[in-house]
């Protein structure tokens, strides 16, 4: 089973219709036994910084995916879901983040249109499993008028273009972050998610309580 | 370089796709799903769903019609048509719609933008607004007017001013429609669509009037659009949307067409 972290806001159910398509079952819930059950955790990509992060501590569930983390637990931001893992964002800049990434979530600069809402390419600056059978400048479903700088660039496994350069794939151990949403990007992110299931499945490090 | 996209919109009365002009002589083009699912594989860069018949009772089958969508699509799409409260759009967010449509309720409440946009994010707040040339008589000139209820009532708003204005109260994304050139297929009003695209920061989707394919580039190139509605040219198939991509990628329109 897959947790989707409910922030009690907005549409879960792309993400598990698209997960059920894989052939995984999901429970959206803010439960922590129920993430501590869970073979893998998304954080969804709905609401905002500042009410996400509130129901996040509300919930008592920063500190316990703080240690997911570490012990290596699958995680996949999508979106906000993947703001949420850096330390601040302007969008509430009084509200701490999940601080499992370093740096921090900027307001997309004023020249270009915002949000910055549609398909848009994606390029890899190298090869992961998860980036597995899509070749380069593929179009992906982007909607956000924030983005996510992390301090080390190494971790940058995908960007885009939008008047600046954006970092739309992020890898930490087995951490994943990404900035389109993968569950509305037809094909390829039907492909990305596929590919983030099968690494799951092949991660043998970590076993599920 | 972002797409430039390509939205088919469903009039879904009663469960069903329909299609008429000026909603009038309302023919049954198809199944909702069966569309749906066909546009997605036909390359549609997202839906719009609007319920042309949002009397109370026929709001939960919209949301049945939500549902049934999102079990097929893998792109995003937008319900519209009657919403006027937080607890309807969080029915239909959860039933799996991607954004809402406002229009009448936004002019009458303007602050239900704004507590939509706090509670859900802008990115699922579309404000409709429909258009129409209109000569005012104290000032002796014409300008553009926003009218309500499905284009029967004129609120002597500004229509540039209006956008502006739902674009501070938290609006994701526009769209404009302009009444004197809805259902003509003769063209999108290119000077309407031009003048609030360069005068908003928020994407401009442009509605009414597509005939020809030319008409679509149009929009998107001198009416500086970032999304085009089309309905009539899809449904009757007098193009397909590969067919339309393909022509303003020759255009040098950037569009979401794979190899």
């Amino acid at each position: 089973m897959i947790a989707i972290v409910d922030y009690g806001i907005g549409n879960l159910r792309s993400v598990s219709k698209a997960l059920e398509r894989l052939g995984k079952t999901s429970e959206a819930t803010c439960d922590p036994a129920r993430l501590e059950a869970a073979e893998a955790i998304i954080l969804p990509g709905v609401g905002s910084f500042g009410e996400a992060m509130e129901n996040l501590e509300k919930s008592q569930l920063v500190p316990l995916l703080r240690r997911m983390f570490e012990d290596g637990k699958p995680i996949l931001g999508i979106c906000l879901g993947f703001q949420l893992l850096f330390e601040r964002s302007q969008e509430a800049p009084k509200k701490k983040g999940l601080c499992l990434i370093p740096g921090e979530v900027r307001k997309l600069p004023p020249t270009t249109k915002i949000p910055h809402m549609g398909w848009n390419r994606i390029y890899f600056k190298r090869q992961t499993p998860l980036t597995e059978n899509i070749p380069q400048g593929r179009f992906f479903y982007f909607a956000h008028s924030f983005y996510a700088l992390p301090e080390d660039e190494s971790c940058i496994v995908g960007i885009c273009n939008y008047n600046v350069t954006i970092p739309v794939v992020v890898n930490v151990g087995n951490l994943w972050g990404v900035q389109f949403h993968p569950e509305k990007s037809a094909t390829w992110g039907m492909k990305f998610l596929e590919n983030w299931v099968r690494s799951i499945d092949s991660n043998a490090s970590y076993s599920s309580h | 370089m972002l797409a430039k996209r390509i939205i088919p919109c469903l009039d879904v009365r009663e469960g069903r796709v329909v299609k008429g002009v000026h909603f009038e002589d309302l023919r049954d083009v198809g199944d909702p799903v069966e569309l749906a699912k066909r546009y997605e594989e036909e390359g549609a860069d997202e839906l719009v769903f609007l319920d042309i018949t949002a009397s109370y009772e026929q709001r939960e089958i919209m949301i049945h019609v939500a549902e049934k969508v999102a079990e097929v699509l893998t792109i995003p799409f937008t319900v519209g048509g009657g919403i006027g409260s937080v607890e309807h759009v969080s029915k239909l967010l959860k039933a799996g719609a991607d954004k809402v449509s406002i229009n009448t309720q936004a002019v009458l409440n303007p602050n239900l933008i704004t507590e939509l946009a706090e509670r859900f994010g802008s990115q699922c707040v579309v404000v409709a607004i429909d258009v129409k040339r209109t000569w005012d008589r104290i000032t002796s000139r014409s300008y553009w007017e926003v009218f309500i209820n499905g284009g029967r009532t004129p609120t002597g708003k500004d229509a540039i001013a209006w956008a502006q204005q739902v674009e501070r109260l938290g609006a994701g994304e526009i769209l404009l429609t302009s009444m004197d050139t809805d259902g003509t297929q003769s063209g999108y009003d290119i000077s309407l669509t031009r003048k609030v695209a360069e005068k908003v920061k928020i994407p401009v989707i442009a509605s009414g009037g597509a005939g020809k394919l030319e008409h679509l580039a149009a929009v998107l190139q001198e009416g500086k659009a970032d999304a085009a509605l089309v309905a009539s040219i899809f449904h009757y198939r007098h193009y397909t949307i590969p067919e339309a991509k393909a022509f303003l990628r020759k255009r040098g329109i950037p569009v979401r067409l794979e190899d």
